[in-house]
């Protein structure tokens, strides 16, 4: 039997999702952005894990898997847009979307 | 425990910064890996090994291999890390991090206070199976629905 500081599991997780966010808003390969998204998802997980173990529940780990499910779909579908851009642009770079042209 | 925590908390931030400093897509991939897997241990620390587990399997394992397929499939080549060295300029960290550190203060402000120690007693695969197909059954079945709709979707869009 031991005890953690549950308070430094969330600012765990504040600080995951704050880096991702930097991510998110640096990158402009469109890869790097979606690995970046990946991160602050992970970091919400983490909070639901983190909470369920402060209460002794087991309803966040509930919604973790619900997160880790979402997940999963979100990379597929992103990686099919990435392929798709990937055919059409033949580029990884963000900034050729923002033309709206064919 | 306590310090395999801090340990494994120190693990994903340091990787997780080396995943936004890579030029080298793959090796960012592999930092990423990294970081996951300690947040895994930091699960772990936090008594849900069942989650620990899944974030290893599907997390580190599934997702994480399917980003490697598509970074193959794309085969980006050499002149990728010129493109990557004129996208991330000095300058381009500046307005980011100065928005998300205001952002992360602010969290940090909210869970400041709540400083109660939390007495780590493992909830195991038995609970959360029992709490999975007892109240979330519903959950489940909408969660079957959006990875089948995910599968759909990932086919219909990448394909020619």
């Amino acid at each position: 039997m031991y005890s953690i500081p549950f308070e430094h599991g969330l600012i765990l997780a504040a600080s995951l999702f704050a880096l991702g966010l930097i991510g998110v808003l640096t990158r402009r390969n469109v890869v790097f952005v979606l690995m970046s998204l990946e991160i602050m998802l992970n970091a919400c997980g983490l909070a639901f894990v983190v909470v369920s173990a402060r209460w002794q529940h087991a309803d966040g780990q509930i919604m973790f898997l619900m997160i880790l499910t979402l997940a999963a779909a979100e990379v597929a579908v992103g990686l099919g847009l990435i392929i798709q851009m990937f055919r059409r642009f033949k580029t990884v770079d963000l900034n050729v979307l923002s033309q709206m042209k064919g | 425990m306590i310090v395999l925590f801090y340990l494994a908390a120190a693990i994903a931030l340091i990787s997780t910064i080396a995943v936004l400093f890579q030029r080298n897509i793959v090796h960012g991939l592999i930092y990423l890996i990294l970081s996951l897997l300690s947040v895994a241990v930091v699960f772990y620390t936090f008594g849900a090994p069942f989650a620990a587990m899944l974030e290893a399997i599907v997390y580190a394992g599934a997702i994480m291999v399917l980003f490697l397929f598509v970074i193959m499939m794309l085969n980006l080549g050499l002149r990728s890390r010129e493109q990557e060295n004129s996208w991330l300029s000095n300058g381009i960290w500046i307005a980011p991090v100065i928005m998300s550190g205001i952002l992360l203060i602010q969290l940090l402000n909210v869970i400041r206070g709540q400083s109660q120690d939390a007495v780590i007693v493992e909830v195991g695969v038995r609970e959360v199976g029992l709490m999975l197909f007892g109240p979330y059954v519903l959950a489940v079945e909408i969660a079957s629905i959006l990875l089948l709709a995910g599968l759909i979707g990932a086919y219909h869009l990448a394909k020619k």
